[in-house]
């Protein structure tokens, strides 16, 4: 009788690393679906892109390093990295943008570390952070929400958005319209008190609290993470502590919406990332704390280094900033932020030597 | 209703209970053979009472406990032993222990045996005894000894019985309190009794088994109604929640308490009991039956039956496996156990044990196999179902990396084992199999650690006692250091006097050496010499050191070491020179001595004829001579004096006269003649003995003659020895030579005249060694002329 023998426990639940990925995945779709209702098909091409890059990337490290390759590429973990950076590039960036940022996710940030669970920052982030500082003109060219375009033209469609993203496509270059963020927008604005500008940007008038375009997808991304809350892919202290602590230092800062106001708690939360950092990137397990109090510190941080990057920092957006400075933090984090065991009567520090008990 | 607490983390896998509860506990025909393991229950084994070939009856104690944290074993059915030794047992490790195996008769014939009247007021240390003898121990997984957990010499106020059976498949704990309810209320009673009545009797139930519930309700309700006074008992019902049957988290559930890391519940008051092992005790108590049969789980897709049982303790898996239809091919894995803390067996042959609470036969679809392990992302769903509250993540990556300080602090001992964290990894990796290994792992390292630890304190008092014995002559030598100076000091103002002192020790030196012969001051001489190389060569060797690493100081120093060790070994060579050649010249004088003496000896023999008395051994040969000499004048006088008397009768005299006379100067002539004749014959007879004498002494040649002179050495040892003397000089020159040679190829300046002066000496002595020699031979040849 050959009778397995393994150690307990025998039973094991239904969760395997590839369905947390897929619903990740999942979760992406009301945003994906926002961003593409309002600025076309530009991150539904960056999607397709980033994802066969970062497969293909994955797969050759893989074989590289003498792994099964289709075991490591059924966990799709590459897959969400590619999507995640797909979503937080500007929508008709051209190909190579999107190539280049998700093959250093991949090799560098990810491979080169180790591979899965074994990177110490969000690979996304950092793709996304190289692309930024290698390339800002491109890296800062958002195309104007559909509310803002003019009646007779729209957002182009899916041809026109494949000849932008890949120019060998067509003979002449196409244009696409573009806008200012509603970020940038307030970090310009040095002369008009809040509600002024809310009263004569074309982008906060189309728009009810963050801009048109901008607050519905962070709407969007808020309903995706609400869903992977429901369904205890993570737990809710890292996005609400971020969420909150944003909230905070907006609201201290709004300076009643002076000229020299930094926005206000609404603006801040449904623009830019806020959603996507906060319920995708910040909730990325390998790279932040363990604990749930040192998730609840990770995710203040992150979202009061959100807001002092926008307010005080040169970059329209700090989400992958603010993200990757804390990733180096989330070490320290942990060390001191064990929970209390069962049975004992306050929490440790991991730096404790066994004979201090 | 009693409020509860949540448990801290906790899964809800599927329960699979159903499956077992459609029959009611069925009866097993009796196997041919029990197998009873010595080793049931936590601690030492039970020691066994019976030897192979006896006959056992059913209930016979036939192992009694091996130690006081112990537990006694009973037969569970009648039959003879036919064996005792180490049969396969149930351990997640499949070993095999010493077991006594029982042929079994089919009589299943009880022993005589009884319960305690008025259990309920009779003593408790007689109710404790009761338990310990029927071999009680916990019979919800751990086999802790009943006796024990319940004699606590603390103040118990909180009774819990545990009927949670929170592990999915098993049912055992259900249908007992379904069918045997009552016996459970009994059982509670004779508990809260033992522990002095405790303020709170909790019965714990997961809300997953509302029969149960019922029927432990209504026991409670008849008990209450029959007027039996009962402590103040409460069945509790919780949500279902995986494991809150352990111990530690069913108080927590219904107290709120947390039970200190490291220490029993009892510190906090409570004491927890499995509902198995309360109707066990009420059995015990009430009836005198031990701990031989109990109510097992058969339950799995590769068993047609899947039902409870009455087993007997020691029943062979494989018989209640094959009444219960197992199909060994169906069959995956086989379970003892849940499946979340269950063990995997191996061996059907592994008998049922009072832990035995199930008996999983899964197939490949229950329990598939698990895929392999990916890596850990950290996800966190392990440390939200840790019931414990550790971080079993970080516990996985300190485990990998086998950093064991991080692991303490990360309180890896707080870790029960549960298995909710690997139930829920999506990663699928082995967590309590990694802290399983690192807690033996740490263990080890602790048991390692205490013997490197009274190690390392045996080398230290070793090396303090080192050092105490070193500072004691430390401080004797500067004691001494101290004295010498001040006697110094002393003899400073009193110089005439040391003066003395010196003479005097110059003067006891000198005549000790006088009393000594050459030898033993050559002997002396050569020692110090070769303690004064030693020193000199100890003293150089230092230097050499200094001048590598010393201060200039500790140079100097060792330079005038040096230099005191060169003169003292010039001193000795000088008084070893001196002796050898003072002994050369005695060795010539003796040799004259001899001959003057043997001449002496030679003269005194041929002068002493009369030395030997031959007759009178009394008297020198002088004395008689001289007496024989008076002896003869006497006579001789008396002679005359007669022939005087005689002449003047003869002219004067009568004729008689003349006769007398006559006679008596015969008379007298006689005497004369005899005393000439006795005289001369002692001349003769000396002269004869004195001349052998005389030729002895004449005839000793010389060799014999030095003898008296110098004694030990004939002149061939003397010849031999200055003949040795001479050799060794020279060869002491040879190597003395080649030191020079050496020196002068690598040597500072100062060796090379070190060496130079000792070759010089060395020279020296061998030229005054074949000088000695020399002179000896040509002594020897005058005087052998």
């Amino acid at each position: 009788m050959a009778l397995l023998r393994i150690t307990s426990p025998h039973a094991h639940g239904p969760q395997s690393t590839s369905r947390v990925m897929q619903t990740v995945l999942l979760a992406t779709i009301p945003g994906l679906i926002a961003l593409s209702w309002h600025f076309g098909w530009g991150s539904a091409i960056n999607i397709v892109i980033a994802s066969l890059t970062a497969l293909g990337c994955e797969a050759a490290i893989m074989r590289l390093r003498g792994r099964p390759v289709m075991f490591y590429l059924k966990d799709c973990s590459a897959l969400v990295t590619a999507v995640l950076l797909g979503l937080a590039l500007p929508p008709l960036a051209p190909w190579w943008i999107v190539v280049t940022g998700t093959a250093f996710a991949i090799v560098i940030a990810k491979q080169l570390y180790g591979g899965m669970g074994f990177n110490p920052f969000n690979p996304a982030m950092i793709g996304y952070v190289v692309l930024l500082i290698s390339f800002p003109v491109q890296m800062t060219t958002w195309p104007a929400p559909q509310a803002l375009l003019p009646e007779a033209t729209g957002l182009p469609n899916l041809w026109q958005s494949l000849q932008i993203v890949f120019p060998f496509l067509s003979a002449e270059t196409i244009d696409a319209y573009t806008a200012a963020t509603p970020l940038d927008v307030l970090k310009h604005n040095k002369a008009l008190l809040i509600d002024q500008l809310y009263a004569t940007e074309p982008v906060f008038v189309a728009g009810q609290y963050a801009g048109a375009g901008w607050e519905w997808v962070n709407i969007a991304f808020l309903l995706g993470g609400a869903f992977l809350l429901y369904q205890r892919i993570f737990t809710w202290h890292a996005p609400i502590s971020m969420l909150a602590a944003l909230f905070i230092a907006s609201a201290l800062f709004y300076d009643g919406g002076s000229s020299s106001s930094l926005g206000s708690p609404q603006f801040h939360l449904f623009s830019g990332a806020t959603m996507l950092g906060a319920f995708f990137i910040v909730t990325d397990p390998v790279s932040s704390t363990v604990s749930n109090l040192g998730r609840i510190i990770y995710g203040a941080s992150i979202g009061i280094l959100v807001f002092i990057i926008r307010g005080w920092g040169s970059y329209p957006d700090a989400v992958a900033f603010a993200v990757l400075l804390m990733n180096f933090a989330a070490p320290l984090i942990d060390n001191y932020t064990l929970p209390r065991t069962y049975g004992h009567q306050k929490r440790r520090k991991a730096t404790e030597k066994p004979d201090a008990d | 209703m009693r409020k509860t607490f949540a448990l801290t983390g906790g899964v809800h896998p599927p329960e699979n209970k159903l499956q077992s509860l459609q029959l009611g506990i069925g009866e097993l025909p009796l196997p041919d053979t029990v197998v009873i393991p010595l080793q049931q229950h936590i601690g030492a084994p039970a020691k066994p009472l019976v030897n192979i070939g006896d006959a056992v009856l059913k209930g016979q104690k036939i192992a009694e406990p091996g130690g006081f944290v112990s537990a006694a074993v009973h037969a569970s059915t009648s039959g003879h032993v036919s064996a005792i030794g180490h049969h396969p047992v149930p351990h997640p490790s499949g070993m095999t222990q010493l077991c006594i195996t029982i042929s079994c008769d089919g009589k299943d014939e009880w022993i005589e045996h009884s319960g305690i009247e008025n259990y309920v007021t009779a003593e408790p240390t007689l109710l404790l005894e009761r338990i310990r003898d029927a071999g009680i121990v916990g019979m919800g997984g751990a086999g802790f000894p009943s006796a024990v957990k319940l004699a606590t010499d603390r103040a118990i106020d909180t009774l819990i019985i545990n009927g949670t059976e929170c592990e999915p498949y098993i049912t055992a704990d259900d249908v007992l309190m379904q069918a045997h309810a009552d016996e459970v209320i009994a059982g509670v009673r004779v508990l809260a009794h033992i522990l002095g009545n405790p303020e709170t009797v909790l019965i714990g139930v997961e809300d997953n088994k509302p029969e149960a519930f019922e029927a432990l309700q209504t026991a409670l309700l008849n008990a209450q109604q029959d007027g039996t006074q009962l402590p103040n008992i409460e069945i509790v019902d919780f949500p279902t929640r995986y494991p809150s049957g352990g111990e530690k988290q069913l108080i927590q559930i219904l107290t709120g308490k947390e039970v200190p890391s490291g220490s029993l519940p009892a510190e906090l008051g409570i004491v927890c009991q499995n509902i198995g092992t309360c109707r066990a005790i009420y059995r015990a108590v009430a009836f005198g039956e031990p701990l031989i049969s109990r109510i097992t789980t058969v339950v799995g897709e590769a068993c047609d039956t899947q039902r409870n049982y009455y087993t007997l303790i020691g029943t062979p898996v494989s018989h209640v496996l094959n009444h219960s239809g197992f199909h060994t091919d169906k069959c995956h894995r086989l379970v003892m156990g849940g499946p979340m803390m269950g063990f995997t067996l191996n061996d059907t042959s592994v008998p049922v044990v009072k832990t035995t609470n199930c008996l999983l036969a899964a197939t490949e679809k229950e329990l598939p196999t698990p895929p392999p392990a990916q890596a850990c992302i950290r996800c966190g769903m392990c440390a939200e179902a840790c019931p414990a509250s550790l971080l079993p993540q970080q516990l996985l990556w300190y485990a990998q990396s086998q950093n064991h300080e991080k692991l303490e602090a990360h309180n890896l001992f707080d870790c029960i084992e549960c298995g909710a964290c690997s139930y829920v990894c999506p990663s699928n990796i082995p967590l309590v199999q990694y802290y399983r290994a690192a807690k033996g792992e740490i263990n080890q390292h602790r048991k390692d650690a205490v013997k490197s630890e009274r190690a390392r304190q045996r080398f230290e008092f070793q090396q303090e006692r080192k050092e105490k014995v070193e500072a004691e002559k430390a401080a004797k030598k500067e004691e001494r250091r101290l004295a010498a100076q001040k006697a110094k000091a002393k003899a400073g103002t009193n110089e005439g006097k040391a003066d003395d002192l010196i003479q005097a020790a110059m003067a006891r030196v000198a005549s000790k050496k006088a009393e000594e012969t050459p030898e033993q001051q050559r002997a002396k001489l050569e020692r110090l010499l070769n303690s004064a190389e030693n020193r000199l060569k100890v003293a150089e060797e230092k230097l050499a050191v200094q001048e590598e690493s010393g201060t200039s100081e500790q140079q100097e120093q060792a330079k005038a070491k040096v230099e005191a060790a060169r003169l003292k070994l010039a001193d000795a060579r000088k008084k070893l020179a001196e002796l050898d050649s003072d002994a050369a010249s005695n060795t010539q004088n003796n040799t004259a001595q001899t001959t003057e003496k043997v001449q002496t000896a030679e003269n005194e023999g041929s002068a002493a004829p009369a030395a030997t008395p031959p007759v009178a051994p009394q008297l020198t040969p002088e004395q008689q001579q001289s007496k024989l000499e008076r002896l003869a004048s006497s006579a001789e006088k008396r002679l005359k004096s007669a022939e005087e008397k005689l002449q003047a009768a003869e002219s004067e005299g009568s004729a008689e006269d003349l006769a007398k006379l006559k006679d008596s100067v015969e008379k007298c002539r006689g005497k004369l003649q005899e005393a000439q004749q006795k005289l001369t014959v002692f001349l003769s007879g000396a002269t004869a003995s004195a001349k052998p004498a005389t030729e002895q002494t004449s005839a000793a040649p010389t060799p014999a003659a030095p003898i008296p002179a110098a004694p030990q050495l004939t002149p061939e040892q003397e010849r031999s020895k200055l003949e040795r003397l001479a050799a060794s000089a020279e060869k002491r020159l040879k190597a003395a030579e080649e030191k020079l040679l050496t020196a002068k190829d690598n040597g500072s300046e100062e060796e090379q005249q070190a060496a130079q002066e000792k070759c010089d000496a060395a020279r020296k002595k061998q030229q005054d060694a074949a000088t000695k020699l020399k002179e000896f031979n040509a002594q020897t040849t005058v005087d052998g002329n």
